[in-house]
Order: structure tokens, then C-alpha cells, then sequence
């Protein structure tokens, strides 16, 4: 070959990717996925759809007329002290024991897990992220110990710290708060941390650095937009957790207290009548249940939109992809390595 | 040997690790103004000298680290003090009564959740894609989105009251020691395991599937495979040695999970175990009660994460080394 | 395309490799014809490195962690690098190179030992004290695809350089940033895609126009090349050769290949095992090697024309390289060289010219290779026309 062909197909190989590609960021093409995902879509309808009604709640108290913690103990109790069933008497899901209304109760109930969840979800992902990635990228005794306090956080019974919270400074919606952030940042915290150090490794950071770039520009310009797919998808799963988390408190009475109206303590409630009056356990657990697969959905939804190479079950109208020999390994479920040992269970899936 | 100098390290710092949070506890109950603490301890109604008389007896005016050396050299001896309540039983007297009841949920509801967390998980993992695999997804989710303490309830009354009403009696409520026959202590426990169970089992059929399913993508796996090693003998040597490893490391996390599920599962059906003592000592305020069950929790949440820890060093010899 | 490496003009036309032995550096016989540089050549050394030792520790021990041992990665090397030249480093992998670079770019603390810039001291200095000196040494990395972060744009990646020490800002960093791109062959339109869109040649024009953003006088090229395709390879480094033109670059050029060292170098060294085995300019080092070592690299080296290759003999090297951790005693080479005597193992040689070399190439060796001297037939070897 002469020199001037080899330097001809040298060059039209370099200029040969420049063609027509627009590039799309991260986030354009996770925001595509996600909308073709029908299960996602309609998780995501039906959140909007409860977050609607909870907003709505007083307008529905006062369409109904029953405020939230106002007790009928003439129309809304039967004479040997049940509830009303729904419908009676213009309560459209029946009361409870006082006679309080419980579709009233079931909306202010929303507030109460929305609003813990999502600012509990807030908290821990800001204060987990910080940590996470000051221990990961500083590394060396900074890390060793920060280490050790994550673990201890996250390997501590939270039932423990609620209950002393709880006798120290008796119960409340703050004390709840308190409890789970105090969880969901380690959570997040570690799996942070882990990717931080994997990260750190990578020469582009190290370009960075020969650069002169200081180490906070480095965590945040550098660093966490590489965790932004994992940093999302935990906390959108930790949602749900809060919400449970927080209705089992209420439930054990060390969170919310009657007559403020929460999923927990209605339940908690329902737990002496469930013989007598169905609708006083099953409507407010239906509603617990629905808004937290609802989350579930819309956080396995984030994750897949996020990584393309996991492919649900049940996705609809998509084709199986084979990799190869790899061909059942990319399918269902199959979760991103070394992320799922953290995003999944922990101590706050347990209610 | 190594496995030997990797345990006493554990327990050291185990130890370390309980005197923490011992310390840590009298810290947060008692040092505060003894005023503030006596009234706790008395209750709202006490007079001032009642209240006298409760800082006195409890050494409340002593200075704060004497207090705190008492307190540690009766916990050594295993003394809790005296509740306040149940006519000033000995807390140690409590332990010892309730603690089987407590055991028995834990051990069940542990063991119940491995098998079918697990088993469910490997069996998803090998027939990917079948409808066992598609029926378990589903019920995954559900199951993980699940509370306890509403699985429990709609087990009442769902379960345990038709059953009853249809002379099934067998499943009951509350707790019947196991010197009565193991039948009947399972009838009792059945519901309060199973509903303790799920929420785990859920988190665990999906984290072993995924887990598994990595693995078995492995290249050494395929090369087990070619190697001509029948597939039963590739999962079950090959595979799962290396796809156990992220879920032992799970389970060290979720020993605490498992303490909030033991408190609510025994509020819900009535086992009166060391759960449903420090829920009702939380509304008594009977602080001796509550203390000792803090400092259990953490003895138990210690030891689980050392046997977690120890299974993990087996199953990954790297872990040894390091 | 320059494949010969002819026409490329120099900024002055000393070698710069000064081994500690010697401080003034002269123009070394049968180099291309340059503008002559007055001596007092101390002025024209850039980059400095005195007694460098880097020493990795290693973490073992039972109950409480011990530092068991040291890897020694680099054991007491010393090197100068002049205005405008390029010093040619190779070695084969886990020799050290790679470390000595960072060391040099001030990325890792040093164990002991100096590295001066300009005059200035340089080793070990805090972040602040040492950021205006990032601005005169850059580094450009050998994998196309870690070395630039997937999730930023590429014109965000080349103008970190700007914003990190604060030269220019908005419109003014744009511009300068697609002039850079213009400057390396890309197509400055393409200021916001991401790395990912570039194949592996321009992602090192990349990293290139990165390190180029605030004219350094030093680049350190860490195997700019290994990793692409050879088509490729020849116009990256006509790029570089290039830009030392235009800019009057230094470089410190880290390769294993030896072709490509040859090719960009002025100046060679041959490092084994964390010491210097060999050192010169580069046609000294090439056309006479002392080192037996040097001797063998080259001999395994395809040879372009078929006929030479088969009259040459393959000097082979028996056993392992040993690990940096336990390294041999005296000559860290003995256990693997066709020439060893048993003073090889007792005492570590010296680097030091060998009798007839020019000053500036130095050998460290008890017994060099001797002109002429077949090193395949010294221990029965005779593998003629064996590949």
C-alpha cells in the first residue's frame, strides 16, 4: 500500500461517525423509555391521581360536610357501639368506632404519607448523597469512618430507635420523620459511597485532577453525574418505604396520634373491629397497598428506563431481546449488579 | 485459621459495638436533669415528694458517671431492675418469660422466609420466563409493597376467623408454649410466621433472582456447562456459591428489619413476647422495660451480623484474606 | 504522512538527558542539522527529577493492619527534561513508567527524592502552591474511553482547564475551546456531543485539545497511542508532533512499543523493574545498546524488512518478571539476563557511561554488551530465523 492510501483510509475512518447523530443527553433518552412503559405510565397516573385527592381532601370534607376528626357518635356509631357500614347515613365508606368519617380520614390520611414521604425521600437523598460521596471520593480515614457509621446506621434496628424516640420525647409526626431519614440517607449513603469509590478509580478523574481541579468540583462536577441513573432510581423506591414505614409507626402508636388521621393508626384502630366492620380495614388498607405498588412500579419503571439491559416480564409489546449465549441473563427482572444489594429490602422494606 | 482470627476480630468489635450502645442508651434516658427524668420515671400525678423519694431511690442525685457505673455493673450481672408496672416484676423475670414467645416467631419467621425467599428466587432464576417465574413477579410485588401490619390484619380476618368459624381451630391466635406439642405451637405460630415472612420472602425471591441470573451469565458458568457437568450440578455448585454472597450481605442489614416486623407481628396477633412488652411499656413509660429491650435488640442485631458475617468469610474466601 | 519522522523542526538541538552524572548537556553527534544553542544549557532543562523513589505500601497483618511490605515501584531515578525535546520512556508493563509520570505530574505523593520545574521545586507541594504549575504540565492518558468523562459534553471537558483556573469564561471559553478542536481535527460543531460519539483516534484529539487548553510547556503522554488502531496511531502522532512544533511542546512520551518511541523520542529511556536500565539519545540507544535488556527488546521487535529479520537472532529472556514487592538483589535483572555472573547478584551497577559511548548514554550493567557481540549464542541460544 502507498502512504497516501493508508493516510486516505485513515482519515475517512476518523471522519466517518460524523454523520447526522444528534446527540441526547441521559435524561432525553430515560424520559423516552419511560414513556413507553405502560406499567409506569399508568403507576404514574394513578400517584397524580391520589396526590389530586389528598390535596382536594378539604374539599371533599366539606362536600360531605364531615370534617376530618369530628366524631358522629349519634349518626355514626350503631347502638351497640360498631360503625356504620358505607353508605349510611352519608358517609360513603362507613366510620370508624367514634364516628368519624373514614373516606375523610382515608384523604387526610394521603397527606400525611405523601408529605412524609416525599420529605423524608428529600432529606435522606441529600444528606446520602453528600456523605456518600465525601467518603467515597476522600477515601483513606475520612471513608474508614464514615464507613463504619453508615453500617452501623443501617444494620441498626429502627424499631429500637423509635421507641426510645418515642419515650424520650413522646410520639409525633417529627419524631417519624426523624426515624426514617435517619434510615433512608444510610441507604443511599452506602450505595453512593460504593459507586464513588468505583468511580474514583477512572481516569477521568484523574484527568481531572492533573487539571488542578479541587476535590469539591471534582465530587460534584465530575463524580455525581455518573451517580445521577443509581442516585434516582433509590430515591424513588425509597418512597414507598417512608410511606409504609410510616403508617407501621403510626400503627404501633409511636408516630402520628389519633385524632390526627393516618393510614397507621386508622388500621391500627381497625384492628379491634375488623370482626364487625370490614370496610374500617379494608378501605384504608387498599388505599395503603395501591399507593405504595404504585411507587414501586414508577421506581422498577426509573430503573429500566435508566438501564436498558434489564427488560421486565411483562413489558408489553417488546420483543425478547437475546444477547447472545447471554440470551436468558438480560431478561425479567434481572436487577444492575452491584445496586440491587442495597436498593432492595433494608431495614425500611420491612413493614 | 484465618477463619478463626477473622471471628475473634468480629467479636471484639461486637463487644465494643454493645458497650456503644449501652453507654449510649443511659446516656439518652438518663442524662438529663434528674428533675425531668424523676417525673418521667414517676409520672405526671407525683408529688414533690414523691418525686424526692423516686430521685433518691434511684440514685438520680448521684453524679451522673457514678449512676452510669452502676448501671454498667448490674447489666453484667444480667440486672435490668424492676418494672414499673406488672406489680414491680423483676425485668429480668419478664426476659425469661417472654423471650421463647419472641424466639419463636423470630426463628420461624426466619427460617420461612430464607426457604421461600430463596427457593422461590433459584426456581424463578432457572425457569426464567416460565409462568412460575411471571406468577412470582407478581406476587413479588405485591408482596413488597405489602406492610406487615396490614398482612396481618387481613390474615385475621380473612383467615384465622372463617378457618375458626369452620371448626378449623388448629390455626389460633396468641401463643401456646412448645411443651404443649409442637402442633399446636405451630397452629399458634403459623399466621404471625407467614405474615412476618412475606414482606422478606418478596425482597429475597427478587434479589437472589437477580443475583443468580447474573452469575449463571458468568463465562465460568458457561464453561461448566461445556465442561459437560450436568445443569443441576452447574446452579447448585457453581452458581449459587457466588450468587449467595450479595444476599448473606443483605442479610446482614435486614436482621434489624426483622426486629420492627417481630414488634408489629406480635401487636397484631397477640403473642406477648418482648415485642409486644416494649410497645405497651412505651405507653406506660416503664422505662427498665424499654432500656432492657433496647439493649437485647442490639445484643441480637450484633450476634446476627457476626453469623452473617462468618457465613459470608465461607462462602468468599477473599473476605478471609483481607 | 511523516512515517519517518523527517522534517519536524526542533527549538533548540540539545539532548537533555543529563543522569545526575554530568550537568551540561551538548549536541550529540549525527542528529539533524538545527539552530546551534549557546551552552550554559541549565537554562533550557525544564523538568528535573533527582532520586525519585516511589514506594507503594502493603497493607497485611492479622488483628490490626501492618504495612507487610513496600511495592517499589520506582527506586531511585533521575532524569532531566529540556525545552522542547521529547524524552522517550519504555518498558514493559508494570516497569514503573506509569508511576514515575504521576509522580512527575505531581498526581501521587513521592516516597523521596525531587522533581523541580523550571527551577522550582515541585515535589510533593500542596494543591494551592501547585496550581499554577498545572497550568505548565498536562497529561494526556492512554484509554480513549476512561479517560473522558461519559457524562459530559466534550466541550465542557476541554474547557475545564479554563474554567478550573479561571481564564475565560462564557462566549470567550467557547470560542477558545472550538478553536482548540479545530486545532486537533475535530470539527468544532461538535462542541456539545458526548464522548461516546467519537470514535477512539478522536477521543484522544480530545484529551489532547484538554491538556493543550492553557499552552503547557510539558505534556506528559501516558501511551497516548496503545490503544488505537495503527492507521490511527500515525495521525494522533503527527498531531502531537505537530503541536511541538507550533507550541514548542516538551513531552515525556510513555510507551511500550518501541517503534512508536523511536519514531517521536529525541531521547530514550529503557526502565526495568523500577530502575533505569538504559539511557541515551535515541539513535545511540537504538543502533548500540549496552544493556543486555535493551538488547533483547529490540531484538524482539518485528523487523519491517523480512530479510534482516531472519539473519536476526532473537536474544530470549528465560523466566518471569519478578514482583516489584521482593525485587532481586543487586541487579534487579540478573535472574533473567544471557549475561549474568554471579557479582550481578551481590552488587546493583551503577549508571554510568561505558567506555566508548558518548557522555550522555549511560548503561547500568556490570558486563555491557559489546559491539558486535551476539547475546543469542551466550547461552546456546541460536534461535536464527525463528520468529
Amino acid at each position: 500500500m502507498s502512504i497516501t492510501e493508508l493516510e486516505f483510509q485513515a482519515v475517512t475512518v476518523e471522519t466517518a461517525p460524523e454523520e447526522a447523530i444528534q446527540g441526547q443527553s441521559q435524561w432525553q433518552l430515560t424520559w423516552r423509555r419511560l414513556r413507553h412503559d405502560r406499567m409506569a405510565v399508568a403507576s404514574i397516573v394513578v400517584i397524580g391521581l391520589i396526590a389530586a385527592l389528598a390535596i382536594a381532601a378539604p374539599a371533599f370534607a366539606s362536600l360531605v360536610g364531615h370534617p376530618p376528626s369530628q366524631a358522629y357518635p349519634n349518626i355514626g356509631v350503631n347502638v351497640n357501639g360498631t360503625p356504620v357500614s358505607p353508605g349510611t347515613h352519608g358517609f360513603w365508606l362507613g366510620t370508624d368506632e367514634l364516628g368519624r368519617d373514614l373516606f375523610v380520614r382515608i384523604l387526610y390520611g394521603a397527606r400525611i404519607s405523601l408529605f412524609v414521604g416525599l420529605s423524608t425521600t428529600l432529606i435522606g437523598t441529600v444528606l446520602g448523597v453528600s456523605v456518600g460521596l465525601i467518603s467515597g471520593y476522600y477515601g483513606g480515614i475520612v471513608d474508614a469512618a464514615l464507613a463504619r457509621i453508615i453500617d452501623a446506621v443501617l444494620a441498626f434496628p429502627y424499631i429500637v430507635l423509635a421507641l426510645s424516640l418515642a419515650v424520650v420525647f413522646g410520639p409525633s409526626l417529627w419524631i417519624v420523620i426523624g426515624v426514617i431519614a435517619f434510615f433512608s440517607w444510610a441507604a443511599i449513603s452506602r450505595v453512593v459511597r460504593g459507586q464513588a469509590l468505583s468511580i474514583r478509580e477512572k481516569e477521568y478523574i484523574e484527568a481531572a485532577r492533573s487539571l488542578g481541579a479541587g476535590p469539591w468540583r471534582i465530587m460534584f462536577i465530575d463524580v455525581l453525574p455518573n451517580l445521577m441513573a443509581p442516585i434516582l432510581v433509590l430515591a424513588t423506591l425509597s418512597i414507598p418505604t417512608a410511606i409504609v414505614f410510616e403508617a407501621t409507626l403510626s400503627y404501633l402508636g409511636l408516630g402520628i396520634q389519633a385524632p390526627t388521621a393516618s393510614w397507621g393508626n386508622i388500621l391500627g384502630g381497625a384492628q379491634s373491629y375488623y370482626t364487625v366492620a370490614w370496610w374500617y380495614l379494608v378501605f384504608p388498607a387498599l388505599a395503603l397497598v395501591i399507593t405504595t405498588i404504585a411507587f414501586n412500579l414508577v421506581g422498577d419503571g426509573v430503573r429500566d428506563a435508566m438501564d436498558p439491559r434489564t427488560e421486565r416480564v411483562f413489558a408489553a409489546g417488546r420483543k425478547r431481546r437475546k444477547t447472545g449465549s447471554q440470551g436468558d441473563q438480560a431478561d425479567g427482572e434481572a436487577a444492575l449488579p452491584p445496586l440491587t444489594v442495597a436498593d432492595e429490602g433494608g431495614p425500611l422494606s420491612w413493614q | 485459621m484465618a477463619v478463626t482470627r477473622f471471628l475473634v476480630r468480629r467479636i471484639l468489635t461486637g463487644l465494643i459495638v454493645l458497650w456503644f450502645v449501652a453507654t449510649a442508651t443511659f446516656f439518652l434516658f438518663f442524662a438529663r436533669n434528674p428533675q425531668i427524668v424523676a417525673r418521667q420515671l414517676a409520672g405526671r400525678a407525683a408529688t414533690a415528694q414523691i418525686l424526692a423519694e423516686v430521685t433518691h431511690n434511684l440514685g438520680l442525685d448521684q453524679p451522673i458517671f457514678t449512676q452510669y457505673g452502676r448501671y454498667l455493673t448490674r447489666l453484667v450481672h444480667w440486672n435490668f431492675g424492676l418494672s414499673y408496672f406488672n406489680g414491680g416484676e423483676s425485668v429480668s423475670a419478664i426476659i425469661a418469660r417472654d423471650l421463647p414467645r419472641t424466639a419463636s416467631v423470630v426463628v420461624g419467621g426466619l427460617v420461612l422466609w430464607l426457604v421461600v425467599g430463596l427457593g422461590t428466587g433459584v426456581l424463578s432464576a432457572t425457569r426464567a420466563r416460565s409462568l412460575f417465574d411471571r406468577t412470582s413477579t407478581v406476587a413479588v410485588l405485591v408482596g413488597l409493597s405489602m406492610p406487615t401490619f396490614v398482612l396481618g390484619e387481613l390474615l385475621l380476618r380473612y383467615v384465622y376467623v372463617p378457618a375458626n368459624n369452620h371448626g378449623a381451630t388448629w390455626i389460633t391466635i396468641g401463643y401456646v408454649p412448645l411443651s404443649q406439642g409442637v402442633l399446636s405451637w405451630a397452629g399458634a405460630m403459623m399466621l404471625p410466621w407467614i405474615t412476618l415472612a412475606t414482606v422478606q420472602a418478596a425482597v429475597y425471591t427478587r434479589l437472589s433472582r437477580g443475583s443468580l441470573l447474573d452469575t449463571m451469565g458468568e463465562d465460568y458458568i458457561r464453561t461448566a456447562r461445556a465442561k459437560g457437568l450436568t445443569e443441576r450440578r452447574v446452579v447448585y455448585r457453581h452458581g449459587m456459591r457466588a450468587a449467595l454472597t450479595p444476599v448473606v450481605s443483605q442479610l446482614g442489614i435486614d436482621i434489624g428489619a426483622l426486629l420492627g416486623g417481630v414488634v408489629v407481628v406480635e401487636q397484631v396477633f397477640g403473642v406477648g413476647g418482648l415485642g409486644q412488652d416494649a410497645v405497651s411499656s412505651i405507653a406506660n413509660g416503664d422505662l427498665p422495660t424499654i432500656i432492657a429491650f433496647v439493649l437485647l435488640a442490639s445484643a441480637f442485631v450484633v450476634i446476627a451480623n457476626i453469623i452473617v458475617d462468618l457465613a459470608y468469610a465461607i462462602l468468599d474466601p477473599r473476605v478471609r484474606i483481607s | 504522512m511523516n512515517a519517518a519522522g523527517g522534517g519536524r523542526h526542533r527549538r533548540s538541538s540539545n539532548p537533555q538527558l543529563d543522569l545526575g552524572a554530568s550537568g551540561i548537556t551538548r549536541a550529540a553527534p549525527g542528529r539533524e542539522p538545527a539552530a546551534a544553542v549557546p551552552d550554559g544549557a541549565d537554562d533550557d532543562v525544564l523538568v528535573r527529577v533527582e532520586n525519585l523513589v516511589k514506594y507503594f505500601p502493603v497493607r497485611g497483618g492479622g488483628l490490626i493492619r501492618r504495612t507487610v511490605g513496600h511495592v517499589q515501584a520506582v527506586d531511585d531515578v533521575s532524569l532531566t527534561i529540556g525545552q522542547g525535546r521529547t524524552l522517550g520512556l519504555v518498558g514493559e508493563t508494570g516497569c514503573g513508567k506509569s508511576t514515575l509520570a504521576r509522580c512527575i505530574a505531581g498526581l501521587i505523593p513521592i516516597t523521596s527524592g525531587t522533581v523541580s520545574f523550571e527551577g522550582h521545586d515541585i515535589t510533593n507541594l500542596p494543591r494551592r502552591q501547585m496550581q499554577p504549575f498545572r497550568r505548565e504540565i498536562q497529561m494526556i492518558f492512554q484509554d480513549p474511553y476512561g479517560s473522558l468523562n461519559p457524562r459530559r459534553r466534550v466541550g465542557a471537558i476541554i474547557g475545564d482547564a479554563f474554567a478550573i483556573h479561571k481564564m475565560a469564561t462564557g462566549e470567550t471559553r467557547k470560542r477558545a475551546v472550538q478553536d482548540l478542536m479545530e486545532r486537533v481535527g475535530l470539527n468544532p460543531e461538535h462542541y456539545n456531543r458526548f464522548p461516546a460519539e467519537f470514535s477512539g483516534g478522536q477521543r484522544q484529539r480530545i484529551g489532547v485539545a484538554r491538556a493543550l487548553a492553557l499552552r503547557p510547556k510539558l505534556i506528559i503522554c501516558d501511551e497516548p497511542v496503545s490503544a488505537l488502531d495503527v492507521s490511527i496511531q500515525a495521525q494522533v502522532l503527527n498531531l502531537l508532533s505537530d503541536l511541538q512544533d507550533e507550541f514548542g511542546l516538551s513531552y515525556l512520551f510513555i510507551a511500550h512499543d518501541l517503534e512508536v518511541v523511536r519514531h517521536v523520542s529525541d531521547s530514550v529511556i529503557v526502565m526495568y523493574l523500577g530502575k533505569i536500565a538504559e539511557a541515551g539519545p535515541k539513535n545511540a540507544v537504538y543502533d548500540a545498546p549496552r544493556h543486555p535488556y535493551t538488547a533483547a527488546l529490540l531484538s524482539a521487535a518485528p523487523a519491517a524488512d523480512p530479510e534482516s529479520a531472519v539473519a536476526r537472532r532473537r536474544i530470549i529472556l528465560t523466566g518471569d518478571v519478578p514482583s516489584p514487592i521482593d525485587p532481586p538483589s543487586g541487579c534487579r535483572f540478573h535472574p533473567r539476563c544471557p549475561k549474568a555472573e554471579p557479582l550481578c547478584a551481590e552488587q546493583e551497577p551503577p549508571l554510568e557511561v561505558k567506555l566508548g559511548d558518548p557522555y550522555s548514554h549511560m548503561t547500568a550493567c556490570h558486563f555491557p554488551v559489546q559491539a558486535g557481540e551476539d547475546l543469542a549464542a551466550a547461552r546456546g541460544q541460536d534461535t536464527r530465523g525463528a520468529r
